[in-house]
């Protein structure tokens, strides 16, 4: 038996400390030791994007990421999107550009297009498609995704310049 | 699909990692961006004892130039190369080729060095590197050398890396201001390897060819040095006949193997189709 190893790490900006075998995966200790079943395991083979987390400001495949990895990381899940009970601008854009139907790949949808908004603002129709291409969705064809991140970007641009 | 159980090691430094992968031989693997390793160990196709994740050595990250070398540490991401402003300014074959391996996601994570070293000749860097005249810093617990690009890829997974040796810097003399370039690739879909792809660097003088390199991605047991095709162009006028004999020419030295992608004689075909898109556009980038 490999010995277990402690990996402390802030998820969503609260501390927190699991004890892991090196092979654990961070989905596995996201979803069956921290309860936070939000990213989804779709593939398993780090394709679909649905399992997609921000650490250390990147969007990553949790199915495809040590959780011994993530010492002193910083991770973002779904559920640390709404704050005060009101919902982030990307679930927000989410809802009212039906951006979803099944709703099995959103929470990696959200977690991705929330990196991509911090890299790139105001992207075009173009650059969200393809910095958006590592995220499946079999519902919905895209175009309402394409929407829902078009209006999260205007409202966090609108709540920038505060008009 | 979960690995086979392994011991985990993080070292901080080069020669930390050299003494670990000295200590545990065989039994180790290096970990880059784990976007390959970790898929395979996940599938059992790889059951190291010890993992040595490279990621905690800053040492191996970065992107300068220095004495007309860009040189480019074996851990700087996919992402670091496609937003890099040396690059872009300096090298925009690599940045272009970058933006087409995987997908987002997986290129924060996935690293030149690794794609190198991996040996996979589906990877996309080597056809790169051969065309950019790349030289690779490859350090052991002995000292160090430095191999050419062309010639590091010996086979399927197989490369001049030893297992004591780490893979720590890539170099490539900065292109001439005036040089045309192009990776053309064609895949199923966003995050496949490639069917086919083709790497060109191009200079010229005048309206002929001054010098021309060629790479081919997946479609030989690893990349392709189309030498035959190169050699057809060097000192012509680049007009349709002298592009489609060398992608002809091209086209004579590949042997891809059948799967989902397609038979032997449709990856050879696009490996030519390949070429000629990639000829054209350098062709169009180049300057005199």
């Amino acid at each position: 038996m490999v010995k277990k190893q402690t990996v402390s790490f802030k998820l969503n900006g609260a501390d927190v400390g699991v004890v892991v075998e090196p092979r654990e995966l961070l989905i596995h200790t996201l979803r069956e030791r921290l309860q936070h079943t939000g990213p989804h395991i779709g593939c398993e083979t780090s394709h679909c994007g649905a399992c997609t987390v921000d650490l250390n400001g990147m969007s990553v495949k949790s199915c495809t990421v040590l959780t011994v990895q993530c010492q002193d990381a910083e991770v973002l899940t779904i559920e640390g999107f709404e704050q005060g009970g009101a919902l982030h601008a990307l679930q927000e854009g989410f809802t009212q550009e039906h951006g979803l139907q099944c709703g099995f790949c959103t929470p990696g949808m959200i977690t991705r297009a929330y990196r991509l908004l911090k890299e790139n603002p105001s992207p075009s129709e173009e650059e969200i498609r393809y910095w958006m291409a590592g995220n499946l969705c079999r519902c919905t064809g895209y175009q309402n995704i394409v929407k829902a991140v078009q209006y999260a970007a205007n409202k966090l641009s609108l709540a920038r310049t505060g008009t | 699909m979960i690995p086979r159980e392994f011991e985990y090691h993080a070292p901080k430094n080069i020669p930390d990692a050299l003494g670990l992968l000295q200590q545990f031989g065989d039994e180790a693997k290096l970990l880059a961006g784990g976007h390959s390793l970790l898929p395979m160990m996940k599938l059992r196709f790889a059951q190291p004892g010890h993992l040595i994740d490279l990621g905690g050595i800053r040492e191996l990250k970065g992107i300068r130039e220095e004495g007309g070398m860009l040189r480019i540490g074996a851990m700087t991401t996919e992402n670091e190369i496609i937003w890099s402003k040396l690059l872009q300014d300096k090298c925009p074959l690599l940045v272009e080729g970058a933006r087409l391996i995987a997908d987002p996601q997986v290129r924060y994570k996935g690293t030149i060095g690794g794609d190198l070293s991996h040996g996979d000749p589906g990877n996309d860097h080597p056809a790169l590197m051969l065309v950019l005249g790349a030289t690779f810093v490859l350090k052991a617990s002995s000292g160090e050398r430095v191999v050419p690009s062309d010639g590091f890829f010996v086979g399927s997974f197989a490369t001049l890396l030893q297992p004591g040796e780490i893979m720590t810097e890539i170099r490539i003399p900065v292109p001439a201001a005036n040089t045309g370039y192009c990776y053309s690739k064609l895949k199923r879909k966003i995050g496949d390897f490639a069917t086919a792809a083709a790497a060109v660097t191009l200079r010229m003088k005048g309206e002929n060819v001054h010098e021309v390199a060629i790479a081919l991605t997946n479609v030989g047991a690893s990349v392709l040095k189309a030498r035959a095709a190169e050699d057809s162009l060097r000192g012509k006028t680049m007009n349709d006949a002298a592009i489609a004999e060398a992608a002809r020419l091209a086209m004579s030295i590949c042997d891809p193997t059948e799967d989902q992608r397609g038979d032997a004689e449709y990856k050879v075909a696009m490996a030519g189709e390949m070429t000629q898109r990639a000829l054209r556009t350098a062709r169009s980038r180049a300057k005199h």
